[in-house]
């Protein structure tokens, strides 16, 4: 029988959108459903949780050493759960791939990282090689500890549901680390992972002042999220969290426009499932223009304003 | 303190990987390997806080087949003081990796480890964490700043997380990760490559650590993505615009 637990990522007010990608993994894999809520002062989350549709159970742990989602008090809390049992999934997201592998190796189980696709209860499809390749996994451990790539999977609403809630005790604080600072991007656009419409840029900009002149009026028409390759976060042009591709986040909006972006593979690792894809270039020869729908082939100091202008 | 460096040997960033004829594993024969970005940015880490003279020796380890020898070899140009081979032909799975690490450090008793946070070939993003699980040891990934202060029982850790920037207080011994900007890693000088042929470069056996390394999960298949059908070259703006309001409808 396989019983599934999902682990939710919440801030301790709001449900992140991740889990709900998540759950739908979960219901590919069938089997009943239970929800972990983990953290202080979280009963909003809570009610938001037991509200998701195909959830039998929603698991409740309010402790104070889960207020900050630090990977070992977490670790430690899911291992106490994880008997009951056949699949823990999480998303693979900072939060996710920060505390599941050391659940896995707390349990002796190996961890499949990033799924793009559930092939049955043990066997997992996961992009290897900045998703140059697809590699198809059969697990055989007793317990499957899974990270699920959200945008790989459609989310499921966030009502319809109407899960119980059960009470779990939480476990003691391990001393092991606390936070001392926290300094996050306050943006009125839609989250990165989340939006309809993504405008990216790359080193093509040329500056953090050009990445804000052109590509913010462009973002507000649009209603997109902002994103940029590497070399522009390297350069200083925006922040960290802007970055998409293999080692920073994965996104498949509807439109993505690159501009000024080359296509390195590990770029085109995280954008590359986008439904549209864009690309504005000076160079006719960059790799973006082999994975991008349309393609304008000039100098985007003029192109990009032209095109704000347009819409 | 001592610290430990990890290193794996990977298929060079710059080389698209294919898979074999059958569709039963990566084609790796006759291309070019190097070292993995994130550990560089590790070794990178680790040469800083020797320079700084918050550690006293750097060791670096690498598990896998015998060529790892030479991105062992790689670390000690950079400035490693001397290497570990767990040597092995099995594939290793981050689980066997972390166990195989365990038992050196059990050895070996540094102060602090640092991995990368994710190799470029299996992107599992998994080994450091489940280290630090096993030894018991607080962990801190993603790391774009250390702030060592001499002589303190914990270390400051600044972490690239999704929405922005986490500070750590983070107890020592630990197992830190490295995300890309924690440093820009130093080039390896020829003299220092010279130099690095005459450090002690230790050979060990998973059979030696008495760790178990069988995998856990079965590769079924590896093919390459389904492509993206070709696009076009648009002539300007408003042909754009048209396609995009009319053609595909997303705006
Ligand atoms: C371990 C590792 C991990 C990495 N992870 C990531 C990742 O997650 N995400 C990522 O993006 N990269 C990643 N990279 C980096 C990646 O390899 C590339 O270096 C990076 O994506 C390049 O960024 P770019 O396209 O902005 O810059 P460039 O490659 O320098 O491209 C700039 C482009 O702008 C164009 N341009 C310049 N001026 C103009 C103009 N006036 N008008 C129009 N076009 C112009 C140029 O023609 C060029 O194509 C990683 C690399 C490594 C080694
Ligand atoms: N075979 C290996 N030998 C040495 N270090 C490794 C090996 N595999 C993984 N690591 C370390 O663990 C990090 C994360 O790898 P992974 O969990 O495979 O993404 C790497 O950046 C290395 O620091």
């Amino acid at each position: 029988m396989t019983q599934i637990l999902v682990i939710a990522e919440h801030d301790n007010l709001h449900l992140k959108a991740a889990t709900r990608h998540v759950l739908s993994a979960a219901q590919a894999l069938g089997g009943a459903i239970h929800v972990l809520i983990a953290g202080f002062g979280c009963e909003s989350v809570v009610a938001s949780a037991s509200q998701l549709p195909g959830v039998e159970q929603v698991l409740h742990c309010e402790e104070a050493s889960l207020a900050e989602g630090g990977a070992e008090n977490l670790a430690q809390l899911v291992a106490t759960l994880a008997a009951e049992y056949t699949h823990i999934l999480a998303p693979a997201t900072a939060f996710g791939k920060n505390w599941t592998p050391r659940l896995a190796a707390l349990l002796d189980v190996a961890q499949i990282s990033d799924i793009i696709r559930v092939d049955g209860p043990d066997t997992f499809t996961r992009p290897i090689y900045a998703g140059s390749l697809w590699a198809t996994l059969r697990s055989s451990d007793p317990i499957k500890v899974v990270t699920v790539r959200p945008s790989a999977f459609e989310a499921v609403p966030e009502t319809g549901g109407a899960a119980p809630v059960l009470q779990r005790p939480g476990v003691p604080d391990s001393r092991l680390t606390h936070r001392t600072g926290l300094t996050l991007t306050h943006s009125s656009r839609p989250e990165l992972e989340a939006a309809r419409v993504v405008v990216s840029g790359g080193r093509g900009l040329g500056s953090a002042e050009n990445y804000q002149a052109l590509l913010e009026p462009l973002a507000d028409k649009l209603n997109a999220a902002l994103g940029a390759s590497r070399a522009a976060v390297d350069s200083g042009y925006v922040s960290n969290d802007y970055q998409v591709g293999q080692t920073g986040k994965i996104v498949a909006p509807d439109l993505y426009l690159a501009i000024g972006i080359s296509g390195a593979i590990q770029h085109l690792a995280g954008m590359k499932s986008s439904r549209v894809i864009v690309a504005i270039n000076k160079d006719p020869d960059a790799p973006i223009f082999g994975v991008a729908d349309y393609g304008l082939v000039g100098d985007l100091h003029t192109l990009v304003p032209a095109l704000t202008a347009a819409l | 303190m001592k610290v430990l460096v990890p290193v794996k040997r990977v298929l060079d960033y710059n080389i698209k990987a294919r898979a074999n004829a059958e569709g039963s594993a990566v084609e790796l024969s006759g291309l070019k390997m190097s070292m993995n970005p994130f550990d560089e940015i590790a070794v990178e880490a680790a040469l800083r806080l020797k320079e700084a003279g918050h550690a006293a020796e750097i060791i670096a380890v690498s598990c896998g087949v015998t060529a790892c020898q030479e991105t062992l070899r790689t670390a000690m140009a950079l400035g490693a003081d001397r290497s570990i081979l767990v040597q092995t032909d099995m594939e290793l799975e981050p689980l066997a990796v972390a166990k195989l690490l365990r038992q050196l450090i059990l050895r070996e008793q540094p102060g602090l480890v640092i991995c990368g946070k994710q190799a470029i070939d299996d992107d599992s993003n998994q080994t450091g964490q489940m280290l630090a699980a096993l030894l018991g040891w607080a962990q801190a990934t993603f790391a774009s700043r250390l702030d060592f202060t001499p002589g303190a029982s914990r270390v400051e850790v600044t972490r690239e997380i999704d929405g922005g920037l986490e500070t750590l207080s983070v107890a020592l011994p630990a197992v830190i990760t490295t995300d890309l900007r924690l440093n820009e890693p130093r080039y390896a000088t020829l003299p220092n490559i010279m130099k690095a042929k005459k450090k002690p470069l230790e050979t060990l056996t998973p059979q030696a650590l008495g760790v178990d390394v069988t995998p856990r999960l079965q590769l079924l298949r590896v093919a390459e993505p389904p492509p993206r059908k070709g696009g076009v070259l648009v002539s300007d703006v408003a042909q754009l615009v048209d396609k995009l309001k009319n053609e595909v409808k997303v705006i």
